[in-house]
């Protein structure tokens, strides 16, 4: 086991490598320049712009510039934010609870409500559920993620006013930011109703974020489940009379659990994709939103350090599925 | 019952009580567009810092006058110009008090040692201050060309200040009325000096202003608080709650929904809707911008006056107005809004006419004329589609037989490449003002000075006559002979016609109906502390 995990982190290394190069240059690859935007139309004197391009170290050669990047990062400094003035780690760091608890709370969902619509869909092959939810799962991969949460907002809070339009906490509530959970914070702060507030505020963008895994899920448990129900060892314990519930339970859906762990794992880079709009719509104060706003200024401190963070999450959260697969398929830690 | 099903019971309860009772009395909640840069205002640039850093906390020497863009006394109770325009006296306010948060109690009033601070700061690139963030630079004392200006900051005694400029200058009483001049506290500068948390000033500021900063969640909310000692009118709201919402639909939904009183840039399709909503109310006022085509006058034959103005005439401006504007914008003759003073409402604007623009292209000799007319790729104050402009633009010059031929590019490169004296063709862009002077419209887009590297006058049109006017009228400190001299300006454009003057946007400020006493402004500021609620 202990090989397997080393073996897995070893290959972090290059990808990390390659993840600096990619967070690096993408920025640069955008047209634009910071100086530029920064002045707008008044325009900038030739020799203000060398200055603040010199200030702002862009002057440099791009090789040098990216070991700049490199040498300051592995010293732990991740930059300075060019809008804010602001250290960009301590600016994920803030935001980053409020994109970890949307998150959270719609993979929740969606493995909730996934998991069981694939398994019933599998057993009743070809019944109107099966179709229809296969339909909707089909639906909601599609789905305008923008789109599907301004409807949402236009129903529900608009229109039906039971929910509220935007924001973690009702505005009424005002308390010390301790865990950055909005959900630990509102019950720590033991105002009454402030729980109760933080939750309304989740459902919306939690259900359009758990929108697109919840697809994914309940399709990928449909097909691995039927695929593990026409093996061998289920048709033989269907032939020993074992009770129906227990086939299905036991023997199909644990064997059919493995590639929907791999994929729920998958799940965690298209919910921070996810995250970027529905954060947006939902005036979510999350890295989503965040990462929107330094693309759009041209913000090369947070636009690389950001994308480094991000992807270093990701990549923490594959490994971790990784390690749990080779803990349910022992198979695999032997390979 | 789980935990989360007991929360969701509880959150209908609270939805339905919340929609029953009105939003707590006096806490005044706007739905700001975007995230302050930070609360210091000297290094920023973007209206949406400024409204929740030096409209709410700051005050200035100077102040714009409510609604206009007319200066008067702000922490400087009065001011003495000197006989050629170069020293201004300033007679600061006495009994001026500063905020005080958990970590600062003032010990005393505000005094000439702040008033110099804040211009010093930013003057001296070694002062102690200038730099208390590394990479902080300061955008707008450059722009309006505060170092070449200001000569001399001096403090007489407690309350008076001497300021001397190089020249003289009509629109520096204007400017220190802008945003980058607020006047901070040099004790609690100070102060955070000796505790070692410099960055302070910018993440928990000390004002004079009529509201005391309490909180800021990034990306979230802002927490205000009425200042009780203020010197001037104290707020009537007792808090001030700025939801930062981005997106305009959603902005609207909150405002229908009562999550906030007040909204700024509705999107321009949803007026209508706006109007129609019997709980909401929309103010509407001509913003202080302009739109405009910008021809490159020193490339023939866009150097002929008369082809301009052939062109001008081919072009229907109403179409636009009306297709892409919504109607949302006044028709532009000037190159100043008509909610400026000095503005020119005797110029008649040249009429759309197709044929006579063909007679008078063919009466210059211009034949078959290629052109291309650039578009911007983003949405501004001033355009909110330049492509779909461009495009209209491009089928009424071919019924006057000129071939327009559409381009874009990125944004910082179409702004740095409209600026190449060699560039071929007609320009779209806009300007909104900064401070309400005409100097700041007529001298930044139009003047010889800034037809150069650096300037922003995008048909480097350069006449000797307009800008002599211009410079004339900046050395003036009489605004009624001020006005005059921008009022023949104004002629002076007229004829020549370096631009196609597009369209004055309006801009839109729509409300919950129980909210009084908001005064628009039309330098684009959003302030409350003559806001109430009704209820």
């Amino acid at each position: 086991m202990i090989r397997f995990i080393l073996s897995r982190l070893l290959y972090l290394v290059p990808t990390f490598i390659g993840i600096t190069i990619i967070a690096f240059s993408f920025p640069r690859f955008l047209a634009g320049d910071p100086v530029l935007l920064m002045a707008g139309e008044r325009g900038v004197t030739p020799e203000r712009h060398a200055e603040l391009s010199a200030q702002l170290g862009y002057d440099k050669p791009l090789v040098l510039q990216y070991f700049d990047f490199l040498g300051r990062l592995l010293h732990g400094d991740m930059g300075t934010s060019l809008v804010t003035k602001k250290p960009v780690l301590a600016e994920f760091l803030s935001l980053f609870p409020a994109t970890v608890e949307l998150g959270l709370v719609a993979i929740f969902i969606a493995v909730l409500l996934g998991v069981p619509i694939g398994v019933i869909a599998a057993i009743k092959r070809g019944s109107w559920f099966d179709q229809l939810s296969m339909t909707g799962a089909l639906v909601g991969f599609s789905m305008p993620i923008f789109w599907w949460g301004l409807l949402l907002i236009i129903f529900f809070s608009g229109y039906l006013g039971w929910t509220p339009v935007s924001g973690r906490i009702s505005l009424m509530y005002f308390f010390p930011n301790v865990t950055g959970f909005m959900l630990i914070d509102s019950l720590i702060s033991g105002q009454d109703g402030a729980f109760a507030s933080a939750v309304q505020h989740l459902i919306l963008p939690s259900i359009v974020l758990a929108t697109i895994p919840l697809a994914v899920i309940a399709r990928q448990t449909r097909s691995a489940m039927l695929e593990v129900m026409s093996e061998d060892y289920v048709r033989t314990a269907r032939a020993k009379g074992m009770p129906r519930r227990r086939v299905i339970g036991v023997h199909a859906l644990r064997n059919a659990l493995i590639p929907v762990v791999t994929t729920i794992g998958l799940q965690i880079g298209v919910l921070l994709a996810g995250a970027i709009l529905t954060e947006t719509i939902f005036s979510w104060p999350g890295i989503g939103k965040w990462m929107i706003d330094s693309i759009s200024r041209r913000d090369y401190p947070a636009v690389q350090s950001g994308l480094l963070l991000i992807a270093g999450v990701v990549m923490v959260v594959n490994l971790l599925v990784d390690l749990t697969y080779g803990l349910i398929n022992p198979r695999i830690r032997h390979r | 019952m789980t935990l989360l099903s007991r929360g969701l019971i509880a959150a209908s309860a609270i939805a339905l009580s919340a929609a029953a009772t009105p939003v707590m009395a006096k806490t005044f909640i706007y739905c700001s567009e975007a995230s302050p840069e930070g609360f210091d205002p000297a290094p920023y640039t973007a209206g949406s810092t400024f409204d929740a850093s030096a409209h709410p906390v700051y005050n200035r020497l100077t102040e714009f006058k409510k609604g206009t863009t007319e200066v008067e006394p702000g922490l400087a109770e009065r001011w003495e110009v000197s006989e050629d325009g170069t020293v201004y006296t300033f007679k600061l306010r006495p009994g001026v008090k500063w905020h005080s948060n958990d970590k600062f109690t003032p010990t005393r009033d505000m005094n000439a040692d702040d008033v110099v601070f804040s211009f010093e700061r930013q003057a001296d690139a070694n002062h102690p201050w200038n730099q208390y963030i590394p990479g902080l630079s300061y955008e707008y004392y450059n722009s309006m060309d505060m170092p070449k200006l200001v000569k001399s900051v001096e403090k007489v005694d407690d309350l008076t200040v001497k300021v001397t400029l190089n020249q003289p200058e009509a629109p520096f009483l204007a400017n220190v009325a802008m945003p980058f001049m607020s006047i901070l506290s040099k004790e609690y500068a100070d102060a955070l000096e000796a505790a070692g948390t410099k960055e302070d000033l910018n993440n928990a500021p000390i004002g004079t202003g009529p509201f005391k900063f309490v909180a800021y969640q990034k990306d979230a909310v802002i927490r205000f608080q009425k200042n009780p000692d203020y010197w001037g009118t104290a707020p009537l709201i007792d808090d001030l709650v700025f939801a930062i919402t981005p997106d305009a639909a959603v902005r609207l939904q909150k405002l229908k929904a009562g999550e906030c009183h007040l909204m700024p840039y509705p999107a321009p399709a949803d007026i209508e809707a706006i109007k129609a909503d019997p709980n909401l109310k929309l103010d509407e006022q001509a913003g202080l911008n302009v739109g405009y085509l910008a021809y490159n006058t020193t490339v023939a034959p866009f150097d002929n006056p008369k082809v301009r103005k052939a062109l001008n005439m081919a072009i229907n401006k109403q179409a636009i107005v009306d297709a892409v504007f919504q109607g949302a914008a006044e028709p532009a003759k000037n190159p100043i809004p008509p909610t400026m003073w000095s503005y020119n409402d005797a110029i008649q604007d040249d009429p759309y006419d197709p044929e006579a623009a063909k007679a008078a292209l063919a009466e210059a000799g211009v034949e078959n004329l290629q052109m291309e007319i650039w578009a911007m790729p983003v949405q501004r104050p001033y355009m909110p589609n330049a492509r779909r402009t461009a495009e209209l633009m491009q089928e009424d010059l071919s019924k006057a037989g000129v071939q327009a031929s559409i381009v874009s590019y990125e944004w910082g490169e179409y702004l740095s490449k409209s600026m190449d004296p060699g560039r071929a063709g007609a320009v779209i862009l806009g300007w909104t003002g900064d401070n309400g002077d005409p100097d700041n419209f007529l001298s930044v887009l139009l003047s010889c000075a800034s037809a150069t590297e650096g300037g922003a006058n995008r048909a480097f049109w350069c006449n000797e006559e307009f800008s002599n006017l211009l410079q004339q009228a900046k050395v003036t400190s009489d605004p009624a002979e001020r006005t005059k001299l921008y009022e023949q300006a104004q002629v002076i454009f007229k004829e020549q016609a370096p631009w196609f003057t597009i369209a004055h946007s309006t801009q839109y400020v729509p409300m919950r109906q129980n909210v009084t006493g908001f005064v628009m402004s039309p330098l684009g500021d959003y302030t409350f502390e003559t806001v109430d609620i009704t209820e």
